[in-house]
């Protein structure tokens, strides 16, 4: 098989798929290489099977929006290989991508990253408790094969997808114990600082509202202003305490779904020795890119949330983008066509960030969970506390790299995804610097664990011993 | 403009074993470190406590390094996690079982006798898990393996308690011989004294070139990789007579595989980039002598750089050209067990003008020499 191509993608959410068509009509050769079978990446996973078994509807019409996309890029002729996860991606242009059992080796001229986002870590007292886990999480099982939280399951924390599972939740049918808010941005402060930009982007307010009315009419409890959540349980989770006003509540809980937002997914670029910077609004890095999504680093170009959380409208705009963008580095796109080509994508994609600083302001993250109290566990694979980051800081640490070969904080297989941004915060916190003086973890291949056997057999024949 | 007895340059396991010898004798001794202690090869080797294999060379010098490994505890305050586990070299053919004993008898020759040759039977006493086509080894006893990152903290800290000054966040812009001392620029002020130590690992050459002195230097950037942990399977470090591989299991269960394969180093970004096509090579020959840990999964894979001599001997030794400095570097990926013993070493030349132990084959007169011819 093909393993040469102009241009490798890495994601099958919008903005790569977007990206491969486009990439496609300018006659450029495409493969596109994602971890789940079919096309839709997290926000259309599985859409063409929810569709021809009847759910999709129920998961939302924007959610249905994506059978477009994913038909179009069906159709467009790009190479896809599916259920196989990247672990590598070298800057001169090497994608290594397992399928579990063994890996390809695939050439691109250009390499789109678009890994799209993750769910910010939410450190809190009983957070590693079986029973807890992350919305995010849950709407997977939900999306891909309709599993539904118990009714004794409780959703705290902020941000669009906390409503939208929640609403997603009841349309299909099922009951939640409650929703604990804890948006602080304060919803006329947020509006009246990003007044224009609610007004060009009041479709996502109407839907929005469309989430509160839906949920107030299936009677979901939901109680605002909470300022602190916490898990309570021995082996697993069997209550769910929060604070409103400085006063403790607590309740049966049958699990607690948590989620603060999504962050850039960042291992990839970071590995890639990308240049990032802080981003203040969204508090957290992403990889610094020009209008093109074009990287400091010659052959990588990023597009979607992986380079700023934008949403999927936004990441769709930017793939295209970055498709016009490599035809010209590769010299197959003049730049008048290219300025041409991109200008209804640039228009687009101006029209949908519109938003953008409102929900940033709404869903600004509590100060806690970037540098938690000293007893909550910030490293879940090593077992690492604040506490024991403060330490490190304490002993002359300046950055998460120091606190790791202290620590082993961040050593574990997740190579610091769930504890990276907690770290930076910390540390930033403690030494009363910014985040981006405190800096990032290094990020080492692999980008996921890979069997040694599967690495050996990556060794070309001849050059062994 | 600070002044002060001796400059070291680079804060590395050698810079520091230096300062903390020269601060030890009464002498105020700052090192220059331009990021953090520990942060290139010496915090992030394999670990490996080794005379077993070396250079014949080396020999004399890495044997009386062991005594300070047995030692260290009294040495620095701090067991550095050092372990005398072993160190094991596989042959997998009776050819290299010849070869591993004509080995030992040209050590013996010197007069050592830390190497012996084992056969099948006690190889798989010595490494039940090894593959069973291994038909014997050559092993040194006493030696083991430390943990780099808290070793080379360990010397910072007795140093710092010897009186040593460490600065970290140093990265020096200038060296100029003036009025009988060295100055030394750097980012974080500047610094006067009548010797400089030259530790600065893989940027040594061109802290030399400063000097006006010229080595014919490469960088290594030896790669590594550790997977996740594992029940205890494996004691010694292992390492095999006809491939690249160190091969060992951390107290914590996660096995390290190092041997030498190279990834790309980049000294002007001071970054290193794995290479998959090379590293796989360390993981197939991982698996030829461990054949279970095919299943094992890799969590991460890094390189250390540092710089390499033609000879891959290091250099250590008084400049040629240049007045009052010392240089310790150039060790080619074998450096960590050297650390202790060369800070002695260091300490006698600077003080001294030369030293009883035995650094003459590593003398930067070698190239002088080369270059002249």
């Amino acid at each position: 098989m093909k393993r040469d191509f102009d241009f490798v993608v890495v994601g099958g959410g919008p903005a790569g798929l977007a990206a491969a068509v486009q990439a496609r009509s300018l006659g450029l050769s495409v493969a596109l290489v994602d971890e789940q079978p079919a096309p839709g990446g997290q926000i259309y996973r599985a859409v063409e099977r929810a569709e021809a078994e009847g759910r999709a509807a129920a998961l939302g019409a924007d959610y249905r929006d994506g059978l477009a996309l994913v038909r179009a890029f069906r159709d467009c002729g790009a190479v896809h290989f599916a259920s196989r996860q990247v672990w590598q991606v070298e800057p001169e242009g090497r994608v290594f991508a397992t399928d579990g059992r063994e890996s390809i080796v695939l050439r691109g001229s250009r390499i789109l990253v678009a890994v799209g986002a993750l769910e910010r870590p939410v450190p809190i007292r009983g957070w590693t408790l079986p029973g807890v886990m992350t919305v995010g999480a849950a709407q997977v099982l939900h999306k891909s094969i309709g599993l539904l939280p118990s009714p004794g399951v409780w959703i705290a924390g902020s941000g669009p997808l906390v409503l939208h599972f929640a609403a997603e939740v009841v349309a299909a049918g099922g009951r939640l114990a409650g929703i604990l808010d804890t948006a602080r941005g304060g919803l006329p402060e947020a509006a009246i600082a990003n007044a224009a930009g609610m007004l060009r982007g009041w479709r996502y307010l109407a839907r929005g509202l469309g989430y509160l009315a839906a949920l107030r009419q299936a009677d979901v409890r939901r109680v605002t202003g909470v300022e602190a959540v916490e898990a309570v349980g021995e082996g697993r989770i069997a209550r769910v305490r929060w604070r409103v006003n400085g006063a403790w509540n607590e309740a049966p809980a049958e699990g607690l779904l948590l989620h603060e937002g999504v962050i850039p997914s960042t291992h990839m670029t970071f590995a890639l020795g990308c240049a990032h910077d802080w981003d203040d609004a969204q508090r957290c890095f992403r990889p610094r890119t020009d209008d093109f999504g074009a990287t400091d680093v010659e052959a990588i170009l990023v597009a979607g949330d992986c380079g700023g959380i934008g949403g999927a409208r936004v990441a769709e705009c930017q793939g295209r983008l970055a498709a016009i963008g490599a035809a010209t580095a590769l010299g197959r796109l003049p730049v008048p066509e290219r300025e041409r080509l991109a200008r209804p994508a640039r228009e687009a994609l101006a029209r949908h960030r519109a938003i953008r600083g409102f929900l940033d302001a709404l869903y600004a993250p509590p100060p806690e969970l970037l540098a938690p109290p000293d007893d909550v566990i910030v490293c879940r694979c090593e077992s690492i506390t604040a506490g024991r980051i403060r330490e490190a800081v304490a002993l002359g640490c300046r950055g998460p790299n120091q606190v790791k070969s202290f620590t082993r904080c961040g050593m574990g297989p997740c190579q610091g995804r769930l504890c990276g941004p907690t770290v930076t915060g910390t540390i930033a916190a403690e030494l009363g610097v910014p985040p981006a003086q405190a800096g990032a973890f290094r990020v080492r291949p692999p980008l996921k664990p890979v069997r040694l056997g599967e690495l050996a057999a990556l060794a070309e024949p001849g050059e062994g011993a | 403009m600070r002044e002060a007895d001796a400059i070291v340059v680079g804060g590395g396991l050698h810079g520091c074993s230096a300062a903390l010898q020269l601060a030890l004798r009464g002498r105020r001794v700052v090192v220059l470190e331009r990021r953090h202690v520990g942060r290139h090869a010496s915090g992030i080797n394999a670990g490996g406590v080794r005379t077993l294999g070396r250079d014949l060379a080396e020999v004399p010098l890495s044997v009386l390094g062991m005594a300070h490994w047995h030692g260290i505890r009294e040495l620095v305050g701090d067991d550095c996690g050092f372990t005398a586990c072993r160190q094991v070299k596989v042959a997998e053919t009776p050819a290299e079982l010849s070869a591993l004993e004509r080995r030992a008898q040209a050590v013996r020759r010197l007069g050592y006798d830390h190497e012996r040759v084992v056969d099948a039977h006690e190889l798989r006493r010595l490494v039940p898990a090894v593959a069973g086509h291994c038909v014997g080894a050559l092993v040194a006893d006493g030696d083991g393996a430390a943990d780099p990152y808290r070793t080379t903290h360990a010397f910072a800290a007795r140093a710092r308690a010897a009186g040593a000054q460490v600065v970290e966040g140093a990265a020096v812009t200038g060296l100029d011989w003036r009025h009988g001392a060295w100055v030394v620029a750097t980012t974080a002020g500047t610094w006067r004294a009548g010797a400089v130590v030259n530790a600065a690992g893989a940027w040594a050459g061109r802290l030399a070139a400063l000097a006006g002195d010229d080595f014919p230097l490469t960088t290594r950037a030896s790669m590594m990789i550790v997977t996740e942990r594992m029940p205890p399977f494996v004691v010694p470090v292992v390492s095999a007579a006809g491939r690249a591989l160190s091969f060992k299991q951390s107290a914590s269960g996660t096995v390290i595989i190092g041997g030498g394969q190279q990834g790309r180093a980049d000294l002007d970004r001071e970054q290193a980039w794995v290479n998959v096509s090379n590293l796989a090579r360390s993981a197939q020959a991982a698996a030829a002598l461990f054949p279970a840990m095919r299943e094992a999964r890799v969590v991460r894979a890094w390189c250390g750089i540092e710089a390499q001599t033609p000879d891959r001997l290091p250099v250590i030794g008084h400049s040629t050209r240049a007045p009052g400095l010392v240089h310790v570097f150039g060790f080619s990926g074998h450096g960590f067990q050297l650390g202790p013993v060369c800070g002695l070493a260091v300490a006698d030349l600077v003080l001294a003008g030369g030293t009883a132990l035995p650094v003459a084959p590593f003398s930067p007169a070698r190239f002088a020499a080369a270059a002249a011819a």
